[in-house]
């Protein structure tokens, strides 16, 4: 009889190949994050040695005299993105509280899978629906109605234009960023210790000052980092915004005038781009948009690893 | 049996009634969002249904584009771009995804699991032109674009949603099935390739349809690898391919109205498939959780 503990060269080889697959596999994704940082300041090297840092202040972008700079885009991104949460954070934890505390139980589930349908429906779809519909919608009903009545504010002031300007990229993107928040927020809901809810109802509190008691302050961090992955979502989305944002120049407080945002621009002008400098400036773009979606999504898991951490007690 | 005393007591006062009354309101805001959701998702659809259907006949999906201002003509050839592009893309992910989730679930120890898994929420959250430019750095500079270069940059986009549901459904094969094969004395490979991946086998499915699903309607990674407009219809990955979403974009920028309607049909082509796609792979999911949660 073979000595029991011995195992055999096939098992032993088998055991090896798949600890160097599956380990490599995992490897390999780590080594294309890297690989993708590196490659993307490679392109952008024609830009940056000619530019340096400054281009991130320069409000310079014209393809003709081969001038470029990032602050427009910058503004742009943040601009929109800004507003864009402003509407979509309390939404998404409003439906989230819907789909885990308010609704009865058979509309749970319909109404979270009609949520995630509209998380799955491609950029472009979206835009497209942003050009022809969304748009004119905002400019003949709700624009003309914003500028009367808020017009004191300078976000409200110039009159509206076409359909194409920075409120439209701010719905559009608030419609995206919603179903993301809102899942991820849901969930956090859902965890919360079923007899922290009980007691509290039992103690007499109506179902929203026991959302207001118990649920939010214990599901605080992870909000916030739902909102903040949110916002990741929204400053990277291209294709929606470049469709409905007018991508014109311009570092105003208007959101009835059009602008640019990083992603849009580079989505926008890379396939007419005319030199090298321009294509080396557009990915220089693009490098400050992977800082800035790495800075919000680390900082996001960053958030929920902590909050997870002081949940659980360390386990 | 409650006398008038106790219903006095039962009875609510002022700051009662106002509590109440704020309950209401914040459940009737709760409504209100939920609500506003569904609409923007009703609108969204019923506008391409209503835009795109007129446009749909046979000749849409069995005929190339006509020539500029000429009627008819299809899109045949982004139909067959996309399929050929996604394939590919799923035919590097999933294998990709499946070893990661593997490792990550079965294999690695915790702390390193922890540092991994951080890695590909990272890349979950890259913006897609990001990714597209990368393989163009890295792919196609010099060297021209094609339908490879494409599924090369999806398969980036698609890696991070293969490997999570997979560690999902890995997690919930029965812990017993797996004590027992390792009880027994079965090597860990055979475990693995044995007992707990054909376990978790409809899950792995449902998580690669999901990711197809999101692939399918990436348009920024097209943009920089795979956007030279052809149009023949053509299978060969080592071409640049058209494709439907590039197709859409190009539609719309088009002055020809007639273009404009086949953008809103090629979109509700797109958009039925991602959709559908989506609600069957989240309900089978679903479902298998509580099956195998049970």
């Amino acid at each position: 009889m073979r000595a029991l503990g011995r195992r055999s060269v096939a098992d032993r080889l088998g055991d090896w190949i798949l600890y160097g697959l599956t380990g490599g596999a995992a490897l390999g994704a780590m080594l294309i994050v890297v690989l993708l940082a590196y490659k993307l300041v490679d392109e952008a090297r024609p830009a940056i040695s000619k530019y340096g840092i400054g281009f991130l202040w320069s409000r310079a972008w014209d393809p003709v005299r081969n001038h470029f700079g990032a602050l427009d885009f910058i503004f742009g991104t943040f601009y929109t993105s800004f507003f864009a949460l402003l509407i979509a954070g309390p939404m998404s934890i409003a439906i989230a509280l819907f789909l885990s505390e308010l609704a009865p139980r058979f509309v749970r589930g319909v109404v979270g899978t009609l949520v995630e349908m509209l998380a799955a429906i491609p950029s472009v779809v979206i835009g497209l629906w942003g050009v022809f519909v969304l748009g004119p919608a905002l400019t003949e009903h709700v624009n003309p109605f914003l500028g009367s009545a808020f017009g004191f504010l300078p976000f409200f002031r110039g009159g509206p234009g076409n359909g194409n300007n920075l409120l439209t990229a701010v719905v559009v993107l608030a419609i995206m960023v919603i179903p993301i928040s809102a899942s991820i927020a849901r969930e956090l809901f859902l965890s919360v210790p079923q007899e922290l809810e009980d007691g509290a109802l039992a103690l007499g509190l109506t179902r929203w000052e026991m959302i207001r008691g118990v649920i939010l302050p214990y599901t605080r961090g992870g909000v916030v980092a739902a909102i903040i992955l949110g916002l990741g979502r929204a400053v990277g989305e291209a294709i929606a915004v470049t469709q409905v944002i007018g991508g014109t120049l311009g570092i105003h407080l208007s959101l009835f005038k059009g602008g640019d945002t990083l992603a849009s621009r580079i989505a926008a002008q890379y396939q007419g781009a005319a030199s090298n400098l321009q294509i080396a400036s557009l990915v220089y773009l693009a490098v400050i948009l992977l800082a800035i979606s790495l800075v919000v999504n680390l900082g996001a898991q960053l958030i929920v690893r902590r909050f997870e951490f002081q949940r659980t007690g360390g386990s | 049996m409650s006398s008038p005393a106790v219903s006095a007591l039962l009875a609510p006062d002022a700051r009662l009634r106002r509590r109440k009354l704020v309950n209401h309101m914040m459940e009737g805001i709760g409504t209100l969002a939920a609500l506003a959701a569904i609409s923007a998702l009703v609108l969204v659809v019923y506008a391409v249904a209503s835009r795109g259907y007129s446009a749909l006949d046979r000749n849409f999906f069995t005929k190339v584009p006509a020539t500029f201002g000429e009627s008819g003509g299809g899109i045949a050839n982004s139909i067959a771009g996309s399929i050929v592009i996604v394939l590919c893309a799923t035919a590097i992910a999933l294998p990709f995804g499946v070893l990661v989730a593997i490792y990550l679930g079965e294999l690695a120890p915790k702390r390193v699991s922890r540092v991994f898994s951080l890695v590909l929420d990272v890349l979950n959250g890259l913006p897609s032109i990001v990714i597209g430019i990368f393989i163009f750095a890295l792919f196609v500079v010099g060297h021209g674009q094609s339908a490879l270069k494409a599924s090369f940059a999806l398969s980036i986009i698609m890696l991070p949603l293969v490997a999570r549901a997979t560690q999902e459904v890995l997690a919930l094969v029965p812990k017993e099935l797996r004590e027992g094969s390792l009880a027994l004395g079965v090597s860990r490979w055979r475990s693995v390739l044995g007992v707990i991946l054909p376990t978790s086998f409809g899950g792995i499915l449902t998580g690669a349809t999901l990711a197809v699903a999101r692939a399918a309607g990436e348009t920024a990674p097209l943009l920089f690898t795979c956007s030279v407009t052809v149009t023949q219809t053509s299978w060969n990955p080592h071409e640049a391919l058209q494709s439907i979403p590039l197709t859409i974009f190009e539609f719309l920028e088009s002055p020809d109205p007639a273009d404009h309607a086949r953008a809103w049909a090629a979109a509700l082509v797109l958009m039925t498939f991602v959709l559908v796609l989506s609600v069957l792979a989240k309900a089978a999911l679903a479902r298998s959780r509580r099956k195998l949660s049970r």
